[in-house]
């Protein structure tokens, strides 16, 4: 069985549905590799959106990628890892 | 020697009227904001009016990453700061950030957001509760708000005492200025207009059951039945005389005295707030004859309404100064309330003009000199608010002119030595 796919359109749907955006920040730009504190984003609205991944994905994300100084390809990849785990 | 407080920025939310100037040409007119709630369908309860405040976009004036973790009552406190900051003709960003604090009031926090999170929780589970429940319903919300929007680093808080927080609020402002800080953002906006909001005021049996927005509300009339709760309020900027005559600020007037007390339980007439406005008086260094106009509390009870008058006839003597209650135009905004009349008191100054109680006839026996229909064209130096809270708070604060040459607390015909 093929795992599910966690991808940046996701994730940047569930940041704005979980805590908005920033209109000072253009999401659909070079996001992947900027820290969550970069693009507007403090530790609740990490942990807001991490919360919301976590019961639409049923995983149990690590502490350490919800961080606001994590980025968002790392947050993909250890939602993507998980996945493949479960699957 | 104290530092004297002045007011160099007026930002309002009411129900009739959004924005000061709004707000000041509908209540002088004495046009109401009362109708029935839109918020949500209150056909099931037993009170269905409010003042609800028209037309605020929250989108209009704040960024979505603000709107999802903010209370409705918080993004019309986020506004009317703005606007406050805006009319005193304050860049924030140009200041020290300690030298500027923030006092609000608050008497029920963002009860409409946690209600939301209430539901998320039972129909669906812990998961489903927002993180941003964690402050977007707590009491000291705007404040924090106001302030990280602003870079307000100086002493802040809240004051939570119903009704009477807005003057709180104001005074404890006042005191952190005489405390060295040159700004405060100050004053207080609510909303509870929602069903869980709904239920709570109904449960203290003062609400009025009437359909008729113009019959509803009526403090000190014979018909007296409750009262209309609405929601909004204002945001002050307040600053200390001699820096704000520095950077040549426009005054609306000074924050002259305040008084405080407590009822204890089944107090029966007005002694408290008698003695709050006595105290506020003496503050202020004024007599009873000074004073122009009293914004009432005016609950619309008719055991409270008689205390209130008797309170007043106490200090200024039957029918011995002018009484009005605009707020018969917005319904109790709880703590709000103190905050809008405080700022509706300076506008009074301003333009000299007392405005109306609408839609009373007011009851002889209490003896009061109301002010009603119409509003009265007269000179108003010196204004007191009356606030009173459910529980036992009664309050009392003092607002008159500068004089316009004014540059420090010697100056301005009315000072008075103070010793504190």
């Amino acid at each position: 069985m093929t795992a599910r796919q966690f991808t940046l359109e996701d994730l940047k749907r569930i940041l704005i549905e979980c805590a908005g955006a920033d209109e000072a920040v253009d999401l659909d730009g070079e996001i992947l590799d900027e820290g969550f504190e970069a693009i507007g984003y403090e530790s609740l609205a990490i942990l807001e959106t991490g919360g919301r991944i976590e019961t639409e994905y049923e995983v149990c994300l690590d502490e350490a990628v919800l961080s606001v100084h994590a980025t968002p390809r790392e947050l993909i990849a250890a939602v993507n890892e998980l996945l493949t785990v479960a699957a | 020697m104290s530092a004297t407080t002045v007011v160099t920025g007026l930002g309002v939310v009411s129900p009739n009227g959004l924005g000061a100037a709004p707000y000041w040409d509908a209540t002088r007119a004495g046009k109401s904001g009362i109708g029935r709630v839109t918020r949500f369908d209150p056909s099931q309860y037993p009170a269905r009016l409010a003042g609800e405040v028209q037309g605020f976009v929250a989108e209009d004036h704040l960024t979505g990453r603000m709107i999802v973790q903010t209370d409705h009552m918080t993004r019309m406190a986020l506004v009317a700061a703005d606007w406050a900051l805006a009319d005193a003709a304050i860049e924030p960003r140009g200041l020290d950030g300690y030298d500027m604090g923030v006092v609000t009031a608050s008497s029920a926090g963002g009860f409409e957001f946690g209600q939301g999170e209430l539901r998320k929780l039972w129909s669906r589970g812990s998961q489903h509760v927002s993180a941003y429940q964690s402050f977007a319903w707590f009491y000291a919300v705007n404040s924090g708000q106001i302030s990280i929007r602003h870079g307000m680093k100086g002493p802040s808080g809240v004051v939570v005492s119903d009704q009477a927080g807005g003057l709180d609020a104001l005074a404890q402002a006042r005191r952190q200025i005489r405390g060295g800080t040159r700004l405060m953002v100050s004053g207080a906006v609510d909303a509870t207009i929602c069903p869980w909001g709904w239920v709570a005021q109904l449960a203290a049996g003062r609400m009025s059951t009437s359909d008729q927005p113009a019959r509803a509300y009526l403090p000190f009339d014979a018909d007296a039945r409750g009262h209309v709760p609405g929601e909004g309020g204002a945001i002050l900027v307040l600053e200390e005389a001699g820096a704000a005559a520095l950077r040549g600020a426009r005054i609306y007037g000074e924050i002259a005295g305040y008084g405080a007390t407590f009822d204890p339980r089944d107090t029966v007439g007005g002694t408290g707030l008698h003695k709050a406005i006595e105290i506020a008086l003496a503050d202020a260094g004024l007599r009873a004859s000074q004073v122009d106009v009293v914004f009432a509390d005016a609950a619309g009870i008719p055991e409270l309404d008689r205390a209130e008058a008797d309170a007043i006839g106490a200090v200024f003597g039957p029918r011995g100064v002018p009484v009005t209650a605009p707020k018969t135009m917005t319904g109790r905004l709880s703590c709000g309330a103190g905050a809008l009349d405080t700022a509706t008191a300076l506008l009074a100054i301003r333009d000299s003009i007392i405005p109306p109680t609408v839609n009373i006839e007011p009851a002889a026996d209490y003896d009061l000199d109301l002010v009603t229909g119409r509003g009265r064209p007269t000179p108003v130096r010196t204004a007191l608010v009356l606030a009173r809270g459910y529980g036992g708070f009664n309050s009392a604060l003092v607002v008159r002119a500068r004089n316009p040459h004014a540059t420090g607390p010697q100056a301005g015909p009315d000072h008075t030595e103070r010793t504190r």
